[in-house]
């Protein structure tokens, strides 16, 4: 349109650039933090600029820890919420996708029955139901386990309302080409439906990933164990309230590890990331 | 919508949903149950004897004034955040819907902070304006502020809002980017021919063929409110000081966990439970949705 020229373009390039370096800023001066001595800080000394004890400060952090709060080195904890994140991400994928082909490509009684049942759990994230499941998982014995990290937070229907919404798109024709070349359900499902989800697998684990790297007060709760714990909880119990004994550098070498992967993530699977989204939450 | 093509099998659809179904049953409508029946439960002070006492837990909470102000402050919380949130993620996708060079690496730079974990976004804020060390405290006080959100509620107050709308606006700029991308070029052409300016073609022709996405994130908002920010303020402020910053979500967990108290924890939990269905609703009445199911 007619004004669009000159000005008012750099003023939105202007603009942008100021939204940037406002949603920057806070990671910057964490990777700076990470760089610099830890008595410099605590005086408010710190510096704008990098400081020279990069290499040092991030091989501490990740295989020696913090000498004080908590003693684990942040590599075991990056594992744990490594392993958390895949358990859920893959879990609910494999859960979902079985139960939304029963539901969409067979009549038996309850389906909508069933279908509800999953439904109603969108509707309930787990900080409102928090104390019973502590007590359920701590009645299976499933404190400090990966099961017991992973179970609870793979009980919702978002993953399977998509693939239910995704297969109710997909032609009866296909279906019927399969019965005449003599396919049953496994064969169908392995041979056209799962190659068709692709795309929507992937952009779900994306999402699911994030979510679960991302989880604190359930693992909060149910680990006790230090080995057990995840780095989102590591990092808080490394800021004590004394504050003179929090060594800051390791702090936010910490917090610049716990942002890594999932922020690779989004940034490395962006169309995916962004299509997943818009589909699950709308 | 039903498929018309489907498999004959009597056991196989029964043996496909069992997993999902198990994993629902034991680990959310279990324990969502036990909520509920808790709720109505008054435990003695060692746990030793629990008695079956109606709604005197739910009536204990009404009067309970702490309970009443934590209320207005989720909500409070929960509107400022959204609205500082919004506003400021609109302002950036209105200019990245620009045809201008760079828009893809624009969206990169403004996407990642959705990838962030509130209690690292909590960390990265309490560290920027710590009192004594942080960055940014050293030129509120140049200016005169005598900051310092450890002891002073509204300030801490402030600084959870603040973290809060800071991780949200790369979730809104994304929905507000669809959301712009979606409304047909002709119709802002045919506002420009009438002479209409770039404001007032916002105002009158944008702003309105995007009420429906200002409205469901205004829900999404609201929810991320209620429930994400636990992590921001319990590495932050930890509900402090005083109950300055304690939200409703943030009190279930401290009631139950620090002081002990089941019942009441478990009464504020139903009562959360209802307000999100009620919210759920909402979006899901008003919202246009694609598919019905």
């Amino acid at each position: 349109m007619v004004e669009q020229e000159g000005i008012r373009r750099y003023i939105a390039h202007i603009i942008l650039w100021i939204g940037i370096a406002i949603v920057a800023f806070p990671v910057y001066i964490a990777i700076v933090a990470s760089t610099q001595e830890n008595a410099l800080i605590a005086n408010g000394q710190m510096s704008l600029l990098p400081g020279g004890h990069f290499f040092e400060t991030y091989y501490q952090t990740i295989f020696v820890g913090t000498s004080g709060s908590t003693r684990e080195p942040v590599g075991n904890m990056m594992l744990n919420s490594l392993v958390m994140a895949l358990l859920i991400a893959i879990g609910k994928i494999a859960i979902s996708i079985i139960s939304a082909y029963a539901i969409v490509y067979f009549r038996f009684p309850f389906r909508m029955a069933i279908f509800w049942l999953i439904f109603i759990t969108l509707m309930l994230p787990v900080e409102v139901r928090i104390y019973p499941t502590y007590k359920i998982v701590a009645d299976l014995h499933m404190l400090d386990s990966y099961a017991g990290l992973s179970l609870p937070l793979i009980a919702s229907a978002t993953a399977t309302l998509l693939f239910r919404q995704f297969f109710m798109t997909v032609p009866d024709e296909l279906l019927e080409a399969s019965r005449i070349d003599g396919a049953g359900p496994f064969r169908f499902f392995w041979d056209t439906l799962l190659p068709l989800s692709r795309t929507n697998m992937a952009a779900l684990f994306v999402i699911l990933f994030i979510l679960g790297w991302n989880q604190y007060l359930w693992p909060l709760l149910i680990t006790t164990r230090d080995d057990m714990q995840t780095i989102q909880i590591g990092i808080r119990k490394m800021i004590t309230t004394t504050d003179a004994l929090t060594e800051w550098p390791i702090v936010m070498a910490t917090a610049v590890l716990a942002m890594l992967p999932p922020v690779f993530v989004v940034v490395a699977m962006q169309k995916l990331f962004v299509r997943g989204l818009v589909e699950t939450e709308k | 919508m039903q498929k018309q093509a489907i498999f004959q099998s009597k056991l196989l659809p029964y043996a496909l949903v069992a997993p999902q179904l198990a994993i629902v049953l034991i680990f959310f409508y279990w324990p969502a149950l036990q909520a509920v029946i808790q709720s109505f439960l008054l435990q003695d002070a060692f746990g030793l004897s629990t008695s079956f006492v109606w709604f005197e837990n739910y009536i204990e909470l009404m009067q309970d004034s702490a309970y009443f102000e934590a209320i207005v402050r989720t909500f409070f919380f929960s509107f400022a955040i959204a609205v500082s949130s919004l506003s400021f993620a609109l302002l950036l996708a209105v200019m990245a819907d620009k045809p201008l060079r760079g828009s893809m690496l624009y969206r990169t730079l403004l996407i990642w902070p959705y990838a962030v974990a509130p209690p690292v976004v909590g960390v990265l804020w309490i560290f920027m304006l710590h009192p004594s060390l942080g960055v940014l405290s050293r030129y509120l006080r140049a200016l005169g502020i005598d900051w310092n959100p450890l002891l002073d509620g509204d300030q801490a107050a402030a600084l959870i809002i603040l973290a809060a709308a800071w991780k949200q606006i790369s979730y809104n700029f994304l929905f507000f980017l669809a959301g712009l991308q979606s409304i047909p070029r002709s119709v802002l052409e045919a506002a420009a021919i009438d002479g209409a300016r770039p404001m007032r073609r916002f105002w009158t022709v944008t702003f309105p063929l995007l009420s429906p996405t200002i409205f469901f994130l205004l829900v999404v908002n609201i929810v991320y409110a209620f429930f994400d920010t636990f992590g921001i303020i319990d590495t932050m402020t930890r509900g402090g000081p005083g109950k300055s910053t304690e939200t409703l979500v943030y009190k279930v967990y401290s009631d139950g966990l620090l002081g002990g108290n089941l019942g009441s924890s478990a009464a504020q939990s139903v009562i959360l439970m209802i307000m999100v269905i009620v919210l759920t609703g909402i979006q899901f009445r008003f919202v246009e949705r694609k598919v019905t199911y």
